[in-house]
């Protein structure tokens, strides 16, 4: 409990003055800066429980239906998938770098940090909207709207099975697995747009010069906030794009 | 405040200046940051759709007088009776679940609260309770917007695939339960917002002095609620998106005819909504704890018993969901594993109990208005446990199951013990909060007409249920219509206490006499504030005492209220020297 600055200087001289970014209610930065951690993190929590509900879905399905997850996984482009792993690690590497610059004052390379985690989320975005893209045009959609013509079948999936058609794979119900791969991949970019939208926020208040040694909270949470994002694609990569 | 001293300013004829006048604009309070504001914000809002649940519950038992006609042409509001009593029954349960009795406690009285039980001058994060405020009031509005569109008649539950498109509905029904998704799904990131923030002032503005069991047991019970709220809510979050996406898109997660599974929307659902009944229930324990204590006067008995059967309630509560599917068609060996956890619940619950019956043992008792309520929480709450266990075994469960025996059951838990508790920690910190002591004498008739209402309401509704009257029913047979009858005059009473209430607590604010700081002599740290408090919470910091140290107060007759005694505060610390 503090009751002022006043009572402060008079028993330890050394103390600094109540900083301007220290909110009233708190003691110190110190407090002021874990107070927003611990909340940042609970949050976190909160967002893995928020997609453990996909999850569960995911394995529910995947255990009445293997065969038509099988045949569904070829519908997904393994080489985009990776390119986006990448772009996503970069990113979390630029973003974890950023709080580093934070805290050390380094305000190009806060700039330029932040920056770049924001172009990796970009480009995320991009890969995704070509590979959504595609599969909208061919048909490959949710629940009953699944209508995609043999021909337009994966070669790989045609390669492997050649008497399999549009209609045998929309008999056997594989529009689930699509309701569930664009919901989990449809709520993780929701998130990765957040965050774009964050990076900007961040990247505004770094050029006006609000971070500083003491005070670089807002730069720390978001950066945790994007590892989750990150951290979330590094199990949906593998279950929807890797497992046969 | 310099120096830490600030004398009360008040004998000088100038009004002193609180946290309620100090700015006075009505702008003030949309954009304030202060817990206490934001609480009473809260208050008058979960009050407001208390009484709007309220509306309904008297709507409904009013159509269960005689069971509704058969005729078409005896509708109401452009619905036949049966449309009008399954809207009123939906109402009532979602608009009492997830406006009143969820936020109620915690986001009301818990706000304003907490930060004073911890002497601090707000909670940690002021903004995200500003949010989680207007989250509320968003979802409040989609709910408003389900009233107008009118529809909704699928039960609180909202199952599929009755709800999402399935059964044969009209357009405003299609569009009522995308408003319900949306009310439900944004009052639940309000939930999350008010336990994220418990939990982190709890942790990290407690003072240096006060350790966690030297905190008030309503402080354990709003942080063992804060856990819940923060693991379970985002499961209904991703739930009710699913449900909405599933809903206008058909995508096929939720509804058979598109290969998804509707049991499966029941494990997601009960996974929050079984845990969200100790949402409820945890900050109503907290709330008994303070009242036994204070108006026994005496420390209360058990403390560490109290506080960890809090937690462990929290975390029983995430492993038995399954009992709300008995007859829903999970496994015979998921069904008894359910049961037996269940029967786990039973254990702290209990511990409670005894606690506070053994604080009361040689205490002297004080019938305040709020230690009425605190009695009538024991008695039913003993009730709604112990009916509680006949239903979580498995045989009783298939009998009783869906029938007034449930309802009877868990309103014994959630009006007998929530709404009473509500109504006596509002009457118990309404002189901390509004400066102004409410009328003693209407408030002991409100609390007996609450106790005697809800006693006729309820308790004929456990014979209707094992005589086999089915829930959400708007007819019933001849043989019942003593339990309806009676039922419904139980719900007139318990209606016209809370109005009652209403009125004097509205009055009490114009013409309440003034409240002294501590008119209970209560020992926890709230107490030591001004009523009502400054915008600062305490102007001098307060003294350590311990929550439940009454002999430290001692009654002064001319402001009829308590006083630190003179040599507590002249060997006390302050908060602020403990380090």
């Amino acid at each position: 409990m503090s009751t002022g600055v006043a009572d402060h200087e008079t028993k330890h001289d050394t103390l600094p003055a109540r900083p301007p970014e220290l909110a009233m209610h708190f003691d110190n930065m110190h407090q002021q800066f874990h107070s927003g951690k611990l909340g940042m993190w609970l949050f976190l929590g909160q967002e893995l429980l928020f997609f453990c509900g996909l999850f569960t879905a995911y394995a529910v399905y995947r255990g009445n239906h293997q065969e038509m997850f099988h045949y569904a996984h070829y519908f997904l482009d393994t080489k985009m998938g990776a390119a986006n792993t990448v772009v996503l690690l970069v990113s979390s590497l630029t973003a974890a770098w950023s709080v580093r610059c934070a805290m050390l004052e380094q305000r190009k390379g806060l700039l330029i940090t932040l920056a770049l985690t924001f172009i990796c989320a970009g480009a995320f975005m991009v890969v995704k909207y070509f590979e959504y893209a595609h599969k909208l045009h061919i048909g490959a959609v949710w629940g009953g709207g699944f209508h995609v013509q043999t021909a337009d079948l994966p070669p790989e999936l045609l390669a492997k099975y050649p008497e399999m058609t549009g209609e045998k794979l929309k008999d056997m119900g594989v529009g689930s697995f699509f309701a569930i791969y664009f919901c989990m991949t449809g709520l993780h970019g929701l998130h990765v747009l957040v965050g774009m939208g964050l990076y900007i926020w961040l990247f505004i208040r770094a050029l006006k010069g609000h971070f500083n040694r003491r005070w670089y909270g807002a730069v720390d949470n978001v950066a945790l906030y994007w590892h989750i994002v990150d951290i979330i694609w590094i199990f949906l990569f593998p279950l929807l794009y890797l497992i046969g | 405040m310099a120096g830490g001293v600030v004398e009360k300013p008040a004998a000088h004829g100038k009004p002193r200046k609180h946290y309620l006048n100090h700015v006075r604009t009505f702008g003030s309070w949309l954009v304030t940051l202060d817990h206490k504001r934001i609480a009473m914000m809260y208050l008058a809002a979960v009050s407001f759709s208390l009484l709007l649940g309220g509306v309904f519950a008297i709507s409904l038992r009013t159509v269960l007088w005689n069971g509704a006609p058969a005729l078409p042409e005896d509708g109401i509001l452009g619905a036949t009776m049966e449309q009008f009593y399954n809207r009123m029954f939906t109402l009532h349960g979602a608009v009492m679940v997830f406006l009143f009795i969820i936020p109620g406690i915690p986001a009301a009285l818990g706000n304003f609260i907490l930060p004073m039980q911890l002497g601090t001058k707000d909670l940690a994060l002021p903004r995200v309770n500003l949010l989680s405020w207007y989250l509320y009031v968003m979802g409040l509005c989609f709910f408003v917007a389900v009233l107008v569109f009118g529809g909704l008649d699928t039960g609180w539950t909202l199952y599929p695939p009755y709800s999402m498109g399935g059964g044969s509905q009209g357009q405003h029904v299609w569009m009522s339960l995308i408003f319900a998704y949306m009310a439900v799904f944004i009052l639940g990131f309000s939930s999350i917002l008010t336990g994220l923030n418990f939990i982190v002032t709890i942790h990290k503005l407690r003072p240096p002095g006060m350790g966690m069991y030297d905190m008030p047991l309503f402080l354990w019970a709003l942080y063992a609620t804060s856990l819940i709220q923060v693991l379970a809510t985002p499961v209904i979050g991703i739930t009710l998106g699913l449900s909405l996406i599933e809903h206008m898109f058909h995508v096929g997660i939720f509804l058979p005819e598109y290969g998804g599974d509707p049991v499966m929307y029941q494990h997601f659902f009960w996974f929050y909504s079984h845990p969200a009944v100790y949402i409820m229930i945890l900050p109503a324990m907290g709330v008994q704890s303070e009242i036994m204590g204070t108006f026994t006067r005496k420390h209360i008995f058990g403390y560490k018993a109290i506080a960890w059967s809090s937690i462990a309630i929290a975390a029983i509560g995430f492993i038995v969901w399954g009992h709300h599917m008995f007859v829903s068609g999970q496994s015979p060996t998921a069904g008894i594993i359910f049961s037996f956890l269940t029967y786990l619940v039973a254990i702290p619950s209990a511990i409670k109990v005894f606690n506070w019956v053994a604080t009361m043992y040689k205490g002297s008792i004080d019938l305040k208005t709020p230690m009425i309520y605190g009695l009538n929480f024991i008695y039913l709450f003993g009730i709604g446990g112990l009916t509680g266990l006949f239903l979580a075994s498995i045989s009783n469960n298939v009998h009783l199951h869906d029938t007034y025996f449930v309802i009877a059951h868990f309103h014994m838990v959630m009006v007998g013990s929530t709404v009473n508790a509500f109504l006596g920690g509002v009457h118990y910190w309404w002189p901390k909060m509004t400066g102004r002591m409410y009328n003693e004498t209407l408030g002991r008739i409100g609390a007996l007409l609450v106790f005697i209402g809800f006693n006729l309401a309820f308790m004929p509704q456990f014979v209707a249920g094992t005589r086999g009257m089915p829930r959400r029913y708007a007819n019933y047979l001849d043989e019942f219509t003593v339990f309806n009858q009676a039922s419904t005059i139980g719900a007139y009473i318990l209606g016209s206490g809370i109005g009652l209430q209403v009125i004097y607590l509205i009055h009490s604010l114009f013409k309440g006499r003034k409240a002294p700081d501590n008119p209970w002599g209560a020992a926890s740290l709230e107490w030591q504030s001004e009523s009502p408090p400054d915008f600062h919470n305490f102007t001098k910091p307060p003294i350590v005492t311990g929550a439940y140290d009454y002999e430290n107060w001692e009654y002064e007759s001319e402001e009829a209220g308590w006083r630190l005694k003179q040599e507590v505060i002249d060997t006390g610390k302050t908060l602020s020297k403990v380090h």
